[in-house]
C-alpha cells in the first residue's frame, strides 16, 4: 500500500469529507441497532439484566485497548517514517481511548457492585484498566506539556511506544499479583462460553464503538489540521505586518 | 413500564452505566464536533480576510 | 570507557558538592518510610505485613524524586550538547547517568532498608529477599526514571510530569518487588520473583537508553 500518496495533509482533508459522511451515519445506525437488540435480550440464568451493562463494558474495553494498540503503532510510523499525519492520529485518538477506559472502568465497577458486591476489586482486568487509563494520561499530559507542539508530539510518540512495550508486562504483573492474592474464584463471562443472544448485541455494539471512534478521529485530524493552519496563518500575518512596519516608521 | 425499568432489582446499576455511556461518548462527540466546527469557522474567516 | 566513567564521576561530584545534596533521597526515604506507623498504627503484625510493600513504595518515590536533575541542569547549562557531541554513544551517556543516579539513589536506599525494615518489625527472614529484589529493581526504576527525566526536559511542570509518566511503568517492578520479600515470609523461595526483575533489568538495560536518547536528541534540537 503506497502510504505516501495518504500523507498529505490537504489530500487527507479533502478525502476526509465524504469519509465523515459515511462514518457518522453508519456509527448511528449499528448503536443504535446494537441498543434494541441488547434491551431485547432475556435476563441471564445468573446475572439477571446487568447483562446489559456487558453491552457497553466489553465494547468499551475492547476500544480502549484497541485504540492504545492504533496509538503505539501511529506512534512507530511518526517516529520511523516521519509520517505527517501519524502524530496527528495518535494524539487525536489518546483522548478517545481515555474516554473508553473511562467508561470501562465505570461500567465495570457497576457491573461488579452486583456481582461481587463491592465498587471497586482490585481484579486482574480491572487493574490492568486501571493503569491503561494512567499511561493515556501520561500520553496526553506530556503531549500538550510543551510551547512547541511538535514537541509535545514527538516526544511523546516515544513514550506510546515505551508504554506499548511495557503493556504486556504490566498486564502480566498484574494477572501474576491478582491470582495470588484473588480470593474469590475468577468470574466468568456470562457463563461458560457466550450465547448467540448475547453475542449479537455485544458485537453490533463493538462495531457501533469503533465505527463512532473512527468518525471522532477523523474529525479530530481535520480539527487539528485546521487549527494548525490557523496558526500558521496567524503567524504569517504577524510577520508580514511586522516587515512593513519599519518602512513607515522611516518615511 | 415501571417494571422493565426496575431491571428485576438491577437498575440501580444498569442505569447509571448506560448515563456513563451517554455522558462520555456524548461528551467526546460534542466536545470533537464543536471544535471541529470551531476551527472550521475560523479558518473561513481568516482565509477570506486574506483574500479581501 | 573513559568518557563514561567521567560522566558517572561528574554526576556523584556534583550530588555531593553542595552539603550533601545526594543524601536528599535517602533521607525522604527514611522520613516517609518513618511516616507510616503514625499512619496506620504501630501495631507489629500490620506493619510487619505491610513493610515491604511501605519500604518498595517509598524507593520508588525516592528515585523519582532526584530525577528532575539527571539530565535539567546539563541541559540548562549546555554540558549535554556536549555530551551528544562527544565520541560517546548518547545511550551510553544515558546509562552512565542512570549508574550514577542510582549510586546516589538506589544504593543509600539500599543500605539504608535493614535499618528502616528493623523499625517497620520486617520479618528478619524476608529481608535478604527483599534486598536483592531492590538491587535488581532499583537500577531497573532509574533506567525507567532516565526516560521519562529525558522526555520532558523542556516541559511545563516537568518535575510532576516525570512522576506521572514513569510510575505506571514501575508497577511491575514493585509487584515483584514486594512478590518476592512475601514469598519469603511465607517461607517459599521468592526465586521466581527475583528471576523476573533480573530479566526486566536485562531488558530496560538496552531498551530504556534508547528511548530516553531519543528524548534527549529532541530535547538538543
Amino acid at each position: 500500500m503506497d502510504f505516501h500518496r495518504f500523507a498529505n495533509p490537504a489530500r487527507f482533508m479533502r478525502m476526509s469529507i465524504p469519509l465523515l459522511r459515511v462514518l457518522a451515519p453508519a456509527a448511528a445506525v449499528l448503536l443504535a441497532l446494537g441498543l434494541v437488540l441488547g434491551f431485547q435480550v432475556p435476563p441471564d440464568y445468573k446475572q439477571g439484566m446487568t447483562v446489559l451493562i456487558m453491552f457497553i463494558h466489553v465494547p468499551a474495553a475492547w476500544m480502549a485497548m484497541f485504540a492504545y494498540a492504533f496509538l503505539a503503532a501511529a506512534s512507530a510510523v511518526a517516529l520511523v517514517w516521519r509520517h505527517p499525519l501519524a502524530e496527528v492520529a495518535a494524539v487525536e485518538a489518546a483522548p478517545l481511548g481515555a474516554g473508553f477506559t473511562a467508561l470501562c472502568l465505570i461500567t465495570g465497577s457497576l457491573w461488579g457492585a452486583k456481582m461481587w458486591g463491592t465498587w471497586w476489586v482490585w481484579d486482574a482486568r480491572l487493574t490492568s484498566v486501571l493503569v491503561l487509563f494512567f499511561l493515556y494520561l501520561g500520553y496526553l499530559a506530556l503531549a500538550h506539556a510543551f510551547d512547541d507542539r511538535q514537541r509535545g508530539l514527538r516526544a511523546a510518540s516515544v513514550l506510546a511506544l515505551v508504554g506499548a512495550v511495557n503493556l504486556p508486562i504490566i498486564k502480566f504483573s498484574v494477572d501474576w499479583w491478582n491470582t495470588l492474592h484473588q480470593p474469590a474464584s475468577v468470574f466468568r463471562l456470562g457463563g461458560p462460553t457466550l450465547s448467540t443472544v448475547y453475542l449479537w448485541p455485544l458485537l453490533t455494539m463493538a462495531l457501533g464503538f469503533t465505527l463512532l471512534f473512527a468518525w471522532l478521529l477523523v474529525l479530530r485530524m481535520r480539527a487539528h489540521l485546521m487549527e494548525r493552519k490557523i496558526e500558521t496563518l496567524r503567524l504569517v500575518a504577524i510577520e508580514t505586518r511586522q516587515t512593513v512596519q519599519p518602512q513607515e516608521a522611516l518615511s | 413500564m415501571s417494571e422493565y425499568l426496575a431491571m428485576g432489582g438491577y437498575a440501580g446499576f444498569i442505569w447509571p452505566a448506560y448515563a456513563a455511556a451517554v455522558a462520555i461518548l456524548g461528551g467526546m462527540t460534542f466536545l470533537s464536533v464543536r471544535r471541529h466546527r470551531a476551527a472550521a469557522e475560523t479558518l473561513a474567516e481568516i482565509e477570506k480576510a486574506r483574500k479581501a | 570507557m573513559s568518557a563514561f566513567l567521567a560522566i558517572v564521576r561528574r554526576d556523584l561530584r556534583l550530588a555531593f558538592r553542595q552539603g550533601g545534596d545526594g543524601a536528599f533521597a535517602v533521607m525522604f526515604f527514611v522520613l516517609a518510610a518513618i511516616l507510616f506507623p503514625f499512619g496506620i498504627g504501630p501495631e507489629p503484625e500490620l506493619l510487619a505485613r505491610v513493610a515491604p510493600g511501605i519500604l518498595w513504595v517509598v524507593a520508588l518515590l525516592a528515585a523519582i524524586l532526584a530525577l528532575d536533575r539527571m539530565f535539567q541542569p546539563d541541559w540548562e547549562d549546555g554540558t549535554l550538547e556536549l555530551i551528544r557531541l562527544s565520541p560517546l554513544p548518547l545511550e551510553l551517556a544515558v546509562v552512565a547517568k542512570c549508574l550514577a543516579h542510582w549510586l546516589v539513589t538506589g544504593l543509600p536506599v539500599l543500605l539504608a532498608t535493614p535499618v528502616v525494615a528493623l523499625m517497620l518489625r520486617l520479618d528478619p527472614a524476608s529481608l535478604p529477599m527483599l534486598l536483592l529484589g531492590m538491587a535488581l529493581g532499583t537500577p531497573v526504576l532509574s533506567l525507567f526514571g532516565s526516560v521519562g527525566a529525558a522526555l520532558t526536559l523542556g516541559a511545563r511542570r516537568g518535575g510532576v510530569l516525570v512522576s506521572l509518566l514513569v510510575l505506571p511503568l514501575e508497577v511491575p517492578v514493585l509487584i515483584f518487588g514486594v512478590g518476592a520479600a512475601d514469598a519469603a515470609v511465607g517461607h517459599e523461595v521468592g526465586r521466581a520473583q527475583l528471576l523476573i526483575l533480573g530479566a526486566m533489568l536485562a531488558a530496560a538495560l538496552p531498551l530504556c537508553p534508547l528511548a530516553a536518547a531519543a528524548g534527549l536528541r529532541q530535547a538538543l534540537e
